[in-house]
């Protein structure tokens, strides 16, 4: 099926394109607007943002597979995002990612069974000096320890 | 020296600090009215005396940069802020955003008047919502007030500040590579010359600055450049005024504190840090992770009396104050200004497999000495920290480093290569532990 925007992203779309000198500059701002809607981009996704900016669909493809954030294939509901990096390694992120492992019964990169919850590792998140730390969908979850670990996924588990 | 204040951080205690309303009855966006008011040549002269030195990473002078914007009639001119922050350790910009936005707009005005330009774009990385959510509405309340839009405070030059985001890529940092993903492009560094200035986003003029080398512009006009420089110990080597120091790690209180440049690493680590959580330090990667490890070990060899570094000759590293040219001629980099801090309880092997996991992870593919080095580097350092590495490969990370530096596109070449030479040379004798079978006495971990 053909992909489509909501009304309410499409006049977000008209009001991003008045930001920029050139219909292209609005491709990541309009492929967020993609992912938001469904979770990830679809191929039918690129080929609509590709339409609306007059890009070749494979153009686009390659902003997609360039930026991290882009998924490109259907994700959980919830988005778990453990920093690995320096600061928080020292401070125990290795743990919390074990924890979190076993706490959702899944491996890093992987979605629970019940498509609730995809457990992702992430490089720094610029929150450091609150380490460790982890984002869950757009919200920060600092100072982690592994009580706070379990309510935190426990809420998201039974939503 | 340790000299505490209080300006970019003003706001960081108010309730609701990041309202206009605050803002206002802070004194803000007077410093804005004042330098619309401004001849620009004069904007840029009192940035130029306030040595403010670019706090993205590089150092170079921001009111120097301004100076090489040159008005062109037929190119619009654009100002594009750079709080992208990916790099390691580093957690200022973020502390900006979310607690005094007004201030980050303001600058952004005083900016974009001075350069010649009416479109702002702040690039902000797109995990950071809190961040882009408070500048928006601060943009929207200065729109409201009269203060962004087509005449602001009256006047009538015309400027529009945006946010834009990007979607998870450390590279996007890099200034040219923030111009192709602001295009709406793959992030990929471009090769320099041309520079910004000459050709930047749209292929126009563009001047790129760091969020809190903006954030810091309201006072440079507010107090005047000089005064403003006067703030630093350091204004005698044009590195100015107060600025966001970082520490994280293995420390009691871990943070962002806001001093006069001049701070040293021992008042960073000991004094707004608290010490050391555990241990004694082993290390301390000044200013986030492209910058060379130090040691508490290691003391100033400057005999010279014109060397930068006289002054500290004799004294351990760590009362070095924190400058762009005293780090530098320390063979290190002030970077990002925000240190990481690890004890002796730490594995440095595994401290070098970590960053060089994020490296791996991070370069953008386009040059050959940096995907394939930055990843036979990975490699290497994962086989050590297994027990699994010789001698020889361990040897062979010097020859690969020195193949990366001076043979890439852009500066992320480096940045990865020196930390690793770095470690691999500051702490042989642990690499060789690992290389040669012996036990690791940190068990090869990071947070013991
Ligand atoms: C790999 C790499 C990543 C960078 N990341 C950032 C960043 O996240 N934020 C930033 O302000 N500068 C970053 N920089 C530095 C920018 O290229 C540029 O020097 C800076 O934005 C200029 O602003 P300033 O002069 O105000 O520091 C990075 C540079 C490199 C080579
Ligand atoms: S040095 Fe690395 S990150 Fe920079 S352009 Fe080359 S491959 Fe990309
Ligand atoms: S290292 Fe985890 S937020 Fe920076």
């Amino acid at each position: 099926m053909a992909f489509v925007l909501s009304a309410e992203r499409e006049r977000e779309m008209s009001e991003i394109f008045t930001r920029y000198p050139t219909r292209k500059a609005a491709c990541i701002p309009l492929l967020h607007l993609c992912q938001d809607q469904e979770g990830y981009v679809s191929e039918e996704a690129m080929s609509y943002v590709a339409e609306q900016l007059g890009m070749a669909p494979s153009q686009v493809k390659g902003v997609v597979t360039f930026y991290t954030l882009f998924n490109t294939a259907p994700v959980g509901k919830h988005q778990v995002w453990v920093c690995k990096t320096l600061s928080c390694a020292l401070r125990g992120a290795k743990d919390i990612i074990g924890h979190c492992e076993k706490r959702l019964g899944v491996h890093v990169g992987e979605t629970t069974k019940d498509g609730k919850v995809t457990l992702r590792t992430a490089e720094c998140l610029a929150s450091c000096g609150t380490a460790p730390m982890m984002q869950v969908d757009k919200k920060y979850y600092e100072n982690l320890t592994s009580a706070e670990v379990d309510r935190i996924l426990d809420r998201l588990l039974e939503a | 020296m340790l000299k505490p204040v209080k300006i970019l951080t003003k706001m960081y205690d108010v309730p609701e600090g990041w309202t206009m309303r605050a803002y206002e009855r802070a004194g803000g966006y007077q410093a804005a009215k004042k330098a619309l008011g401004m001849p620009q040549a004069t904007v840029i002269d009192e940035m130029k005396k306030g040595n403010v030195r670019g706090r993205g990473g590089a150092g170079f002078p921001a009111g120097v940069k301004w100076g090489f914007m040159k008005p062109d009639p037929q190119k619009p001119a654009y100002l594009v802020i750079n709080a992208d922050e990916g790099e390691p350790g580093t957690f200022k910009d973020r502390t900006l955003m979310e607690k005094d936005p007004h201030r980050c707009i303001e600058g952004c005005i005083i900016g974009s008047y001075a350069i010649g330009a009416h479109v702002c774009y702040i690039y902000v990385r797109d995990e950071l919502h809190l961040s882009k959510e408070r500048l928006w509405s601060a943009i929207r309340e200065a729109k409201d007030r009269g203060f962004l839009g087509a005449h602001p405070f009256g006047g009538n030059y015309a400027i529009e500040v945006y946010v834009h985001t990007g979607a998870g890529a450390y590279i996007c940092g890099e200034e040219t590579a923030l111009l192709e993903s602001l295009e709406g492009k793959r992030g990929e560094p471009r090769l320099k010359p041309p520079f910004p200035a000459q050709r930047g986003v749209f292929g126009n003029p563009t001047t790129v600055n760091n969020l809190e080398t903006i954030a810091a512009v309201p006072t440079v006009i507010e107090m005047g450049g000089e005064a403003f420089s006067k703030l630093s110990s350091l204004h005698h080597l044009n590195d100015g005024g107060c600025r966001l120091f970082g520490v994280s790690g293995h420390v009691k209180n871990p943070g962002i504190f806001e001093a006069c440049v001049g701070l040293t690493l021992r008042e960073l680590i000991y004094d707004l840090g608290g010490g050391m959580s555990r241990g004694e330090l082993l290390g301390v990667i000044p200013g986030g992770s492209s910058c060379p490890v130090l040691l508490p070990s290691e003391k100033v060899n400057a005999p010279d009396e014109k060397s930068v570094l006289h002054p500290w000759h004799g004294q351990s590293v760590l009362d070095v104050p924190l400058g762009v040219d005293t780090m530098r001629n320390l063979g290190t980099m002030l970077g990002t200004c925000c240190a990481i801090v690890f004890s002796d309880e730490t594995c440095p092997v595994a401290v070098m497999q970590n960053l060089m996991a994020f490296y791996r992870h991070e370069s953008c593919g386009q040059c050959t000495p940096c995907r394939e080095g930055v990843g036979w580097i990975d490699r290497i350092v994962t086989k050590l920290l297994h027990g699994e590495g010789s001698v020889d490969e361990l040897d062979r990370i010097h020859d690969i480093g020195n193949g990366i530096m001076g043979n890439t596109i852009c500066a992320f070449g480096e940045g990865s290569a020196m930390p690793a030479l770095g470690l691999v040379r500051k702490f042989r004798r642990h690499f060789e532990e690992h290389a040669t079978g012996k036990p690791c006495s940190a068990g090869g971990r990071l947070d013991a």
